[in-house]
């Protein structure tokens, strides 16, 4: 048959982009203790290397690579794709899983004298174990086994946030853990009726097969539920604040800034991918409306928030609604919907930096005030100021304030709802500027105010300068040039003449 | 009434008692019960759609039933998971309650 796919070039890169981190599990826990943190610090350059080369095999080709797993093609196979997301999604997440190993070494290094310790034995497990998660789910090309990998992701998520054992963390582990259990099953639901439907679960065969049947609808919307659910999108976003706020820092980061956006990149791929022949205006614009709310009722409650990290998780529950403006803006094949596109991703990649730096930096400040009470920081950019540095760029990225990738990804957005005639999308872009701009100016107030703060420690420098190299990253993302976006179309499906 | 037909209706009906109760009981171990009755129900549905490869000449189509095993030890892993955090959550105090709210104290202000 002169239609199945076969591995391309490069294929087998995939597949070593999602072995890394599992061969690394596998290794940590044979020798176990302090071996653990060794592996994962030592594959993560590789990891980033494999990401890069990944990048640089799609843009060499101009189209997504390939691989079919044992050389069996759909639908009787499974194939593993990468196209322009992809990529950029493992180098995103190569990059800021780094970040977080060589931030928390301070705080997860086995101590000494004794051979292992059940924290950071879990930590190091659990970091590798997001990380083949979201390779997985950045390359996966069958519904089903995406199913496993988003499952994969919120098993090794959930520990994370309950490392430490405290009866608050214990609690928000759980109600994370049940939230994300109803999303996947209601995913599963949904796989089951595709797959009943129309006999295969690969994407682009789905693609070509899937009707406006009242059967894909309802496993569409399915499917969509979960994700929603797992991507904590108002009115299902009660579980994030608690588990991403008691979570420690370095947890906190990778949780706000990759996890999150594992579902939401499912969420993309469902829609753009697997049903971009559907008329999905009405949906479309669901998705839109719920997103505008999430920013407007995230950005609310971050302001009336007393706890430093309280307040980034919810400004976390407002900028994951700007990412569900892309449903409206990016539909169909007009000349908006590549911007629109573009925006999508541009908020999708600054969000990551600079949540995490901001997540960081929560975390360092907590350390050395002994406590995250915003009332209480004042003074307190004097005793620390590259903190406050690193946390008042990153809030220049929420807030969308040139030059930052949140500002492109806002301006882009902006210009996407004005050529699409789309004006009212308008509305919570701005006004989520507005607010984010208050909750960021109600933490550097107090800080830049007179007063006097004791400091408990000193922030290590090595830490505070990982934070900040991930808001420059955050920042550097406004400047990014036109091959950039152009690359992110890589591989996306657009239907021609559809209006 | 096909025995299809039927399996399809004992799994809706799974599913849509499995949501009453996730949704309505406060309690964590009756929400993880009723996360299980859902997950039946999915996989009943899953059955269903296996007998579909009949119609190629098979007497069942592999595919989907491979997906319930894996699917099953996935739910199971699931529930292992759950059942770990309620146990280690009741030992620490005698309510076991998903409100983050009922542990904070009055002083707490440490965020790590």
């Amino acid at each position: 048959m002169a239609g199945l796919e076969t591995t391309t070039p490069g294929g087998y890169l995939l597949v070593l982009a999602i072995l890394l981190p599992l061969a690394g599990i596998v290794v940590s826990f044979t020798p176990g203790g302090r071996h653990a943190e060794r592996i994962a610090l030592y594959s993560t350059p590789f990891g980033f290397a494999l990401a890069l080369a990944i990048a640089f095999c799609v843009g060499r080709a101009g189209k997504p690579i390939v691989y079919t797993i044992g050389g069996l093609p759909p639908p009787l196979g499974i194939a593993l794709r990468a196209d322009g997301i992809s990529a950029v999604m493992l180098i995103a997440a190569a990059v800021i899983v780094t970040a977080a190993a060589f931030y928390a070494r301070a705080k997860f290094a086995t101590p000494d004298g004794v051979r292992e310790s059940r924290g950071p034995m879990t930590f190091w497990i659990m970091l590798q174990a997001i990380w083949a998660a979201l390779a997985i789910i950045f390359v996966g090309g069958d519904l089903f086994n995406l199913y496993v990998a988003l499952e994969l992701l919120t098993f090794a998520a959930v520990p994370l946030v309950c490392i430490d054992g405290r009866p608050e963390t214990l609690a928000a582990a759980l109600r994370y853990l049940l939230f994300a259990l109803f999303g996947s099953i209601s995913y599963l639901l949904g796989v089951a009726l595709f797959y009943g439907a129309h006999g295969t679960l690969d994407i682009s065969l789905l693609a070509q097969r899937v009707q406006a049947t009242p059967v894909v609808w309802t496993a569409a919307s399915l499917m969509t539920a979960g994700l929603l659910a797992k991507t904590a999108l108002f009115p299902v976003h009660l579980w994030l604040p608690p588990a991403h706020a008691n979570a420690p820092a370095a947890a906190s980061a990778v949780l706000s800034g990759l996890v999150v956006k594992g579902s939401f990149f499912l969420t993309l791929r469902l829609w753009f991918y697997v049903l971009p022949a559907l008329p999905t205006d009405n949906i479309a614009a669901v998705l839109g409306w719920l997103g505008s709310a999430a920013v407007i009722v995230g950005s609310i409650i971050a302001l009336r928030q007393a706890r430093l990290k309280l307040l980034i998780a919810y400004s976390t529950v407002a900028q994951i609604g700007y990412l569900f403006l892309v449903f409206p803006l990016a539909a169909g094949a007009q000349t908006w919907s590549a911007i629109g596109w573009s925006a999508g991703l541009m908020q999708v990649l600054a969000h990551a930096f600079a949540k995490a730096a901001m997540f960081f930096s929560a975390g360092l400040l907590a350390e050395a005030l002994g406590h995250d009470q915003i009332a209480k920081l004042g003074g307190a950019a004097r005793a620390l100021p590259l903190t406050f540095l690193t946390i008042a760029l990153a809030g220049l990225s929420l807030m969308g304030l040139p030059p930052s990738g949140g500002f492109s990804a806002k301006w882009l957005m902006l210009q996407a709802s004005i050529a699409s005639g789309q004006w009212l999308w308008t509305i919570p872009i701005l006004a989520g500027s507005l607010l984010a701009a208050g909750y960021v100016w109600r933490i550097l107030a107090p800080a830049l105010s007179e007063g006097q703060v004791s400091l408990e420690s000193l922030p290590k420098r090595s830490q505070e300068l990982i934070a900040l190299a991930l808001t420059i990253i955050a920042l550097a993302l406004g400047f990014a040039p036109q091959t950039f976006f152009d690359f992110l179309e890589l591989g996306r499906p657009v239907v021609a003449g559809q209006s | 009434m096909t025995p299809s037909v039927l399996a399809g209706l004992v799994g809706a009906s799974l599913v849509g008692l499995g949501l009453y109760g996730l949704i309505l009981h406060p309690h964590p171990l009756r929400k993880l019960l009723a996360f299980n009755l859902i997950g039946n129900g999915v996989f009943l549905v899953f059955g269903i759609v296996a007998r579909r490869g009949a119609a190629a000449g098979f007497r069942f189509d592999p595919v989907p039933q491979a997906m319930v095993i894996t699917g099953i030890v996935v739910a199971f892993a699931a529930s292992a998971l759950a059942v770990a955090l309620i146990l280690r959550l009741s030992a620490e105090g005698n309510r076991v309650t998903l409100d983050p709210n009922a542990w904070t104290r009055p002083n707490d202000g440490d965020a790590k």
